[in-house]
């Protein structure tokens, strides 16, 4: 979907390692989630937006999740420091004993060529 | 097949052929483990060139594969990181030391053929 989205080989590869270390983090600590990925197309923009969602036991500290990961369970890390580093917007909301959701968003800017064709296609 | 597992002499070569599910990834790391003892290798080479993902899943599988390798008397190198992998994998610091890894097959096995040297010197 990256690719065909216009992001280069190497952001889609650090798109597809980001959703694999998120979703491998459901699987290790909550069992089970769901995670949706969907386009985003604007006039000047488009992207891709990952919401990663499972009901476990939820993250209790976030903040230090986030700093450093968390290399539990025989270096399995969390993967939410390089994936928030990487996107350009990036949310954890997480409740304990409820679950977590990870929400975000990698932007592209379109050159002038594609912003044209964007807005010819908008009508 | 997802990988094919020949061997060459006294080492054996896993050529992946394509991203592998979770069981697959400890189903090569069973066999080769397996197979390094059983077929008395001195050495594995990895190929995972078909890899578009190396996330702290994989990594640590083939962390696994060189130790336990070692124990059982036989050197572990990794060939065919991707670029873009090697870029994600620093930016999400997938780390696999103390795996070593090599451009292609040909400088694994000429770093292998070393080692094996290597340690036959030791007098």
């Amino acid at each position: 979907m990256a690719v065909s989205l216009g992001f280069s080989r190497t952001d889609a590869t650090l798109i597809a390692t980001a959703v694999s270390e998120i979703v491998r983090n459901i699987v290790v600590h909550a069992g089970q989630g769901e995670i949706v990925i969907r386009p985003l197309e604007e006039e000047t923009r488009c992207g891709l937006i990952v919401v990663a969602q499972d009901k476990g036991g939820g993250i209790r500290d976030v903040d230090a999740a986030l700093e450093h990961g968390y290399a539990g369970r025989g270096g399995l890390g969390l993967g939410l420091p390089g994936a928030r580093r990487l996107m350009d917007e990036f949310k954890v909301d997480s409740q304990l004993d409820q679950g977590t959701t990870v929400t975000m968003t990698k932007w592209r800017s379109r050159d002038e060529l594609e912003r044209l064709r964007e807005r010819r296609r908008r009508g | 097949m997802a990988v094919a597992v020949v061997r060459h002499g006294d080492y054996l070569i896993a050529s992946i052929q394509s991203d592998l599910s979770d069981a697959e990834v400890v189903e090569l790391r069973n066999d080769l483990v397996e197979r390094a003892g059983r077929d008395r290798v001195r050495g594995i080479v990895v190929d995972v060139a078909a890899l578009e993902v190396i996330d702290s899943f994989v990594a640590r599988a083939l962390r696994a594969i060189a130790v336990t390798a070692r124990l059982r008397g036989a050197e572990t190198i990794v060939v065919g990181i991707q670029p873009e992998v090697a870029i994600a994998m620093v930016h999400f610091r997938v780390d696999l030391h103390p795996l070593r890894t090599a451009h292609d097959l040909d400088e694994a096995l000429a770093l292998l053929g070393r080692a094996v040297t290597g340690v036959g010197d030791a007098r």
